[in-house]
């Protein structure tokens, strides 16, 4: 009799549990037709937004000026991501320690892993730095598929923007021709754009550079830039006081003054290593939004070019 | 040359292919027992008729044969055609992967038709055959792409060490408390699972291992399997994640212990509607009722379950609150008594009550340099039981820790945690105690960390107490996949 209890009240328990929960919760409204998209980095939501023009919503999970390695999976971002028709990833593990779980608990069908709303951006660039031979953490945290800050050539936002245009025209035929007019529109903007950037870059073409993190191999690849070496001994590692005094070293004689820093990186060692070699330190930011200014993928490339020609110019 | 192809394809093939029709017709012969005569077994009371026979049949075997070699030939065809398809689909993976040791099937393949060698041609057909595979994938290339299905494997080892004295819990002055291997994978387009095998000093335990259904209507999100159970924060959080070496006494007295609420049953939760900027999760599960020496199921309906709700609100960008309440029920142990007396079970129930609230800071632009949490947990643990006079009572016994650590740099943590509980069985003995924290993190794929603790804790003895003294030292390290970071 107890037993009977018992299992009644648990069934009731259950039943009323069930019943709020499906009662409570109306399905969630969105904004009149347009397509939500949800992006792991600005960038890719700047890319978006330019071939979705007024037809979709796009918003980052990661703020231009965090680092996209390291990103709380914070639950607010969980009713963003239930809203989402698709979720685009910079992939090549980039967000692997922090987006898997927010993927799996939206609870939107949608943008699972292969779902119709996942789009992988990586699959559409040009990828540098793919370890070849064994991997190991010993070189640190190392991306075995390759370098995932793939972003920082145009030609790699215009593949993706292009990728982005096909994913949204296959999930809205009916606007395909929209879609596919505001890329072409971007495309000419950007090859315009390039023009410009190329040009103001060409006087310092093949200047040697020091960064903190690996996080600009394809912008230097575009724009002709030669990174001889990192502050920090091995990706994802801290500076190390012997490998601080190489660089330091390697600097002088290479006669080497730029160290570019991301807005997430401590300055200490950067400063430290700018004063011992008369160096300057640049804080550039790898994304959109990284500084109040960068409000697009243009401005982007406008900001960090005019701080290193500036930067370039000082130390002759 | 073509002749002497087909012949010795023939030849390879004649012997098995009469077998199979002798077979045939045997079986015709058995299984047909009304005379119903068949074209071949027609001919077969006839004697004078046997060279005809054997010729006719040999005529039979020899097209089949050549059916077989030309739709092998076709297979090879459709096999070539439709494998370079996901090859070059998932061109960006495999580039790397395909530059493999599998060429050399290709080099024999385009040997074996140069040796002018008659004896062997049966071979040709087979080299052929590679060949239009080899053209396709190469084999080195197959096992690594196979792989890539392999779920992500990790290992995390936990060694602690423990100096100082503690006459109530004495614990082991080395050891490698467990090494816990970690296998997740997706499943299907609908689920992925997860599981975490800990090998500790004493066996070996899943600790969970649960699948969970992600693409379920009406936004719910369903486990199934063994997992820890959602009862406030630290029970769900595993040994190497937890910012302590150890748990708090509050856990070990009245959540379970280190196993805290594990078990196997249901869960499913669902995200409520919420105030503006709110965020609310509601999670109900059903266990089988055996957690650690919490609950003990003595017959099938002796399930428990457990209840969470959690709130959760960002104050601001780097700041943000997170509480929660949580309810559990099950049966203990206490109606068993020596000799295996069972009092009825029914009247055995443990309630525990939990109210947690979480205060986080980590500014995003130096997330990796500064970060503060601040976490409190309350614990009412109502525990039917017989008292020392066989009386049934019911022992109300509080909880409670309150943790704060904050990282200095990108390479060290300081935290401390204070504690206090009464005992589930006792609720008039108390045990408190605190302990100071210090955390160096090499990469983010080690940790070395320093725990001081200091207890004052009770004895049997009402008023009695024991005075523990403790330095704990632990090192941790993450083999294999990247695991996501706990938030």
């Amino acid at each position: 009799m107890y037993a009977r209890h018992l299992i009644t009240r648990i069934t009731a328990f259950l039943a009323a549990l069930a019943l709020v929960l499906a009662l409570a919760c109306p399905p969630p409204t969105r904004a009149a037709g347009k397509v939500q998209i949800m992006t792991a980095t600005s960038d890719l939501a700047a890319l978006a937004q330019e071939v979705g023009g007024d037809k979709v919503e796009a918003e980052s999970i990661a703020r231009g000026y965090q680092d996209p390695h390291f990103v709380d999976a914070k639950p607010s971002f969980l009713l963003k991501l239930k809203r989402a028709d698709l979720l685009i990833v910079v992939g090549l593990e980039l967000e692997i320690g922090w987006l898997p779980p927010l993927i799996t608990q939206s609870t939107n069908p949608k943008i699972q892993v292969g779902g119709p709303g996942y789009f992988d951006a990586s699959r559409f660039a040009k990828i540098l730095e793919i370890p070849t031979g064994q991997v190991t953490r010993a070189e640190g945290d190392v991306h075995p598929l390759g370098n995932p800050h793939y972003w920082l050539d145009p030609e790699n936002g215009l593949r993706i923007a292009k990728g982005i245009a096909g994913k949204l025209s296959e999930m809205h035929p009916g606007d395909a021709a929209y879609f596919s007019q505001r890329y072409s529109d971007f495309e000419k903007r950007l090859k315009e754009a390039d023009q410009k950037w190329l040009a103001q870059m060409a006087p310092y073409s093949g200047r040697k550079i020091v960064t903190y993190h690996r996080s600009w191999p394809n912008f230097a690849e575009h724009f002709q830039l030669n990174v001889v070496g990192y502050v920090e001994p091995r990706p994802g590692i801290p500076p190390s006081p012997q490998h601080t005094v190489e660089l330091i070293q390697q600097m002088k004689r290479d006669n080497i003054r730029i160290i570019v820093v991301e807005p997430y990186f401590d300055l200490k060692t950067p400063n430290a290593i700018a004063r011992e070699t008369g160096g300057q330190v640049l804080v550039l930011p790898p994304s959109v939004g990284g500084e109040k200014e960068i409000k697009d993928y243009f401005s982007l490339f406008d900001y960090d070019i005019a701080k290193l020609k500036q930067a370039f110019d000082t130390t002759k | 040359m073509k002749r002497i192809a087909i012949l010795s394809v023939f030849a390879l093939l004649a012997l098995p292919v009469a077998k199979l029709r002798a077979q045939e017709s045997d079986r015709n012969n058995h299984t047909s027992a009304p005379p119903a005569e068949q074209a071949t077994s027609a001919g077969a009371p006839m004697p004078a008729n046997a060279d005809a026979r054997i010729k006719t049949l040999e005529d039979e075997v020899r097209s089949l044969a050549e059916q077989v070699a030309l739709l092998r030939g076709e297979l090879s065809a459709v096999r070539d055609a439709k494998s370079p398809a996901p090859l070059s689909k998932d061109g960006l993976l495999l580039a790397s992967t395909s530059v493999q040791p599998g060429s050399i099937p290709v080099a024999s393949a385009s040997a074996t038709p140069a040796s002018p060698d008659p004896a062997a041609p049966a071979q040709t057909v087979q080299s052929m055959q590679a060949q239009s595979q080899t053209q396709t994938q190469t084999y080195g290339g197959a096992t690594s792409n196979a792989k890539l299905l392999n779920p992500d494997v990790s290992l995390i080892g936990d060694f602690i060490g423990t100096a100082g004295h503690n006459d109530v819990a004495p614990g082991r002055s080395l050891e490698l408390h467990e090494s816990e291997v970690g296998l997740q994978a997706i499943i299907d387009p609908y689920a992925r699972a997860d599981a975490f095998i800990s090998f500790g000093e004493e066996g070996v335990e899943v600790e969970e291992a649960y699948v969970t259904f992600t693409s379920l209507p009406a936004g719910l999100l369903m486990k199934v399997g063994k997992m820890r159970a959602d009862f406030g924060k630290v029970n769900t959080i595993h040994n190497h994640a937890l910012p302590y070496i150890d748990r708090p006494l509050a856990t070990n007295n009245l959540v379970g212990g280190e196993d805290g609420i594990d078990d196997a049953g249901i869960s499913i939760s669902r995200f409520l509607p919420a105030p503006k900027n709110w965020f609310m999760q509601g999670t109900a599960q059903v266990f089988r009722g055996d957690s650690s020496d919490l609950y003990s199921a003595q017959r099938r309906e002796d399930l428990s379950v457990v209840g969470h709700l959690r709130a959760y609100r960002d104050l601001s960008e780097s700041t943000n609150l997170d509480l929660g309440v949580s309810y559990s029920r099950g049966h203990n142990d206490a109606g068993t008594v020596a000799n295996n007396v069972f009092f009825d079970p029914d009247h055995f129930l443990t309630n525990l009550y939990g109210v947690d609230a979480t205060l986080r800071w980590k500014p995003l632009r130096r997330a990796i340099y500064k970060n503060f949490l601040f976490r409190t947990e309350l614990f009412w643990s109502a525990r039917d039981q017989l008292s020392t006079l066989n009386a049934f009572q019911t022992q109300h016994a509080f909880g409670t820790y309150a943790s704060a650590e904050y990282r200095v740099n990108r390479r060290w943590t300081v935290g401390g945690r204070f504690d206090r509980s009464g005992h589930a069985n006792n609720a008039n003995l108390t045990d408190t105690g605190f302990s100071a924290i210090l955390t160096y993190w090499p990469s983010e794929f080690s940790q070395i960390r320093g725990q001081y603790r200091f207890g004052h804790l009770a004895l049997a003895n009402p008023g009695d107490f024991s005075n523990a003294n403790e330095l704990l030292f632990q090192f941790l390290f993450v083999m294999g996949a990247h695991g996501a970071h706990p938030f």
